[in-house]
């Protein structure tokens, strides 16, 4: 059984990465290194007022005097931040006809599924395309317009709406909350940016596909979120990334701001490229994402389905200020070859009667190292606050690993904190009970591991439920005997 | 249907079977009695393949069809079906899809059209409520916070969905109280044809009350020793396996 276990761990780990091409475009890239004069180009290039440049300047400051933080539970070599470049994007500039953007990136698009041409598009989806450091297109614009929605890149929120980006930039994440925030701040080259406005109930799915393509270069985006008082919008990431065999940097902020009443699911469907069976290249994922539900009855929801990355550090996190409000983090987090993934979320109960939900599902293949990091934090005031946790982990293999942090810190005795935690092996007795049944090995895994994400995979928009669905399917294929 | 020859089969180097010949004609209900740690449940394992069991000499063979070295499913294919003592739940996965993947595998396999969901709903209702089942049950996790009684009638359900041609039981009828004692015996009975075999394994004779075994065998240290019609069951019964022992 174990040999056979091992055959067929190893053709797993021989799958090509279906997304890992590149794309041959015509690219201004600035030179590797980081500078004051880096930022002042970087700028100037994106025609900023001057508040925001001080604002990146100042992160920047901050940045070099911080080290890397070094309590996850992730094993790396140092990186080297002045080999990276901090900006590439294809030459010509962003447009909103689909007719002036390259056809090479065009067909990128297409070959990841994403079609960006409005008529082809899945009903009720809207995009927002980023091509390394710049978006190139964003669909759907003019029809979300009629509802007072803005959806466009985070470059162009700045030129047309800079009273918002003014008022709400770092309001969730400061400029100098950690080290990989502080990073972003100061060299951010663009991202999503939403404006929901009140009692808008956002017609569609947002979505912003992000891809990396350049050799050398960081990926630094930004988004921003805000659901004003009564809203509702549900937005969706997707992420891919060419097989490289040097390891690239993605670190990103996420800020999102419900007001009173407001609801904002945000869902992940992260697959950046994981490196290949010797943990050769990869993604390094350092990612700040946090929310902040600042009004009452606000309600600010987490779904993440994490397969890629060689490095994943993210902690999706809300602020639960406003009473009555609602945080939820659902996850799904797969390691296999040598990926580690450190992630989790924190919940911060601050107004009355908040409620935080974390489910978590851990799956663990080949060397894959898995790791739950989570907080809850009730604050003295927050009467009444309730946390339920569980946190799942299944492995696959012996050679995988699964860790549980849970960090409880608890200031109000009328707080009700529920956690449970469990691990264990895809049971040979599982397998043995689907196999008797007539089903295939292959089959009897992928069942029993979307059953054990379910709970997750639930909290998907339909159309990105099956997509997750068979990212894992085809992420665990062959994975056990 | 099935003829097992010289078994032997241990685990962590412990002999358990120590030469089982056993052979099930078709239209033929067959019994293993034994005590304990006698190896009923390792043959009941052996017979469907399960990969724990070292196979250290023997063989198995269906319809004259040599299953000895097929994988697990490929016996299940072959139409060995295996009702477990101690069914595994598998939360998240559907009771409904499960046994639709289990049914189209089979179906596939007899080169027939895989059902579709209506025709299975259709199908799996009648049985449902053979057996006393709510249609409910279908949207239930696989043994998933089932009671005893639930699992038992799970593993019924799916015996008469596949419609194998082998049943091997494994102590289907422990722990079981006298209503479910009845519908599981009703399934079996339903189950049962001059076509197919059954292969009971059991303590007890209560579920013989309901279902009436043409052999009867009885196990001890890895080998059957006696074989017999209906009195050898009342004879354990009455008397236990001391006079069995040499």
């Amino acid at each position: 059984m174990v040999d056979k276990n091992q055959q067929v761990i190893d053709k797993t780990l021989d799958q090509e990465y279906k997304y890992g091409f590149t794309t041959d475009v015509d690219q201004t890239k600035f030179d590797p290194g980081l500078d004051e004069e880096v930022i002042k180009k970087l700028s100037k290039i994106k025609n900023e007022p001057q508040w925001l440049l001080d604002w990146r300047l100042k992160a920047f400051e901050k940045w070099k005097k911080m080290s890397e933080p070094t309590w996850a539970n992730i094993k790396y070599e140092p990186i080297d931040y002045q080999s990276l470049s901090y900006y590439a994007a294809p030459k010509q500039k962003k447009n909103d006809s689909l007719d002036d953007v390259d056809p090479e990136i065009l067909e990128t698009y297409n070959k990841l599924g994403i079609s960006l041409d409005e008529q082809k598009r899945l009903e009720g989806v809207a995009v927002d395309a980023v091509f390394d450091s710049v978006s190139i297109t964003t669909t759907f614009k003019e029809e979300l317009a009629k509802h007072g929605i803005v959806f466009c890149s985070f470059s162009e929120a700045v030129q047309d709406h800079p009273e918002l980006i003014k008022k709400y930039l770092g309001s969730v994440i400061p400029a100098t909350d950690n080290y990989f925030a502080a990073l972003n701040s100061a060299v951010f080259s663009d991202g999503s940016f939403v404006y929901i406005p009140k009692g808008v109930r956002c017609p569609m799915e947002l979505s912003t596909y992000f891809r990396i393509n350049a050799t050398n270069t960081g990926q630094f985006e930004r988004t921003l979120i805000i659901a004003d008082e009564g809203s509702y919008v549900s937005y969706l990431e997707g992420c891919t990334a060419p097989m490289r065999d040097e390891n690239q940097l993605h670190a990103a902020c996420v800020e999102l701001v419900a007001h009173k009443d407001a609801t904002i699911k945000y869902s992940t469907i992260q697959n950046w490229f994981s490196g290949d069976k010797e943990g050769k290249g990869g993604i390094y994922n350092f990612v700040t994402k946090r929310g902040n539900c600042l009004g009452d009855n606000s309600k600010i929801s987490w779904t993440q389905v994490e397969t890629g990355s060689a490095i994943t550090w993210k902690y999706p996190s809300v602020i639960m200020q406003g009473d009555n409000s609602v945080g939820e983090f659902y996850s799904v987090a797969v390691t296999k070859n040598k990926q580690q993934a450190d992630t989790g979320t924190k919940m911060i109960h601050i107004g009355k009667n908040t409620k935080s939900t974390i489910i978590t599902k851990g799956i663990s293949a080949g060397e894959g190292q898995n790791t739950y990091r989570g907080g809850v934090k009730i604050l003295k005031n927050a009467e009444n606050a309730q946390n339920f946790s569980q946190c799942d982990s299944i492995l696959i293999g012996d050679k995988c690993g699964a860790h549980t942090f849970p960090y409880i810190d608890v200031k109000n005795p009328s707080a009700k904190m529920e956690h449970e935690a469990t691990t264990s092996s895809i049971g040979e007795d599982q397998l043995f009970y689907c196999n008797q049944r007539g089903i295939k090995l292959d089959d009897a895994v992928s069942m029993i591991v979307n059953g054990f994400c379910k709970e997750v995979f639930e909290e998907l928009p339909m159309e990105f439920a099956v997509e997750a669905k068979q990212l894992i399917e085809v992420t665990l294929e062959n994975s056990v005997g | 249907m099935i003829k097992i020859k010289n078994l032997e089969a241990s685990i962590d180097d412990k002999t358990i079977l120590k030469g089982i010949d056993l052979e099930i004609p078709a239209g033929e209900v067959h019994v293993i009695m034994g005590r304990n740690g006698s190896g009923k449940s390792t043959l009941a394992n052996v017979i469907a393949g399960n990969e724990a069991y070292e196979l250290d000499s023997g063989s198995i063979s269906m319809n004259n069809t040599d299953i000895t070295e097929m994988s697990i499913e490929n016996r299940a294919l072959e139409g060995i079906f295996l009702c477990f003592q101690y069914p595994v739940a598998i939360p998240g996965v559907g009771m409904a899809y499960f046994l639709r993947s289990a049914l189209n595998a089979h179906r596939k396999h007899q080169g027939k059209d895989e059902m579709d969901a209506l025709e299975f709903l259709n199908n799996a209702k009648g049985i449902l409520s053979e057996l006393g089942l709510d249609d409910s049950f279908l949207k239930r996790s696989i043994n998933d916070g089932f009671s005893g009684g639930e699992k038992k009638k799970s593993e019924i359900l799916q015996l008469l969905t596949i419609n194998p041609k082998l049943a091997v039981l494994d102590e289907t009828d422990s722990g079981l109280d006298v209503d479910a004692l009845r519908t599981v015996a009703k399934g079996v009975n339903k189950f049962k044809n001059k076509d197919n075999s059954v292969l009971i394994i059991t303590h007890y004779q209560r579920l013989l009350n309901y279902i009436k075994p043409d052999v009867v065998h009885l196990m001890i240290d890895g080998k059957i020793v006696e074989s017999g019609d209906m009195s050898l069951v009342e004879k354990v019964e009455k008397d236990g396996y001391s006079w069995l022992e040499k």
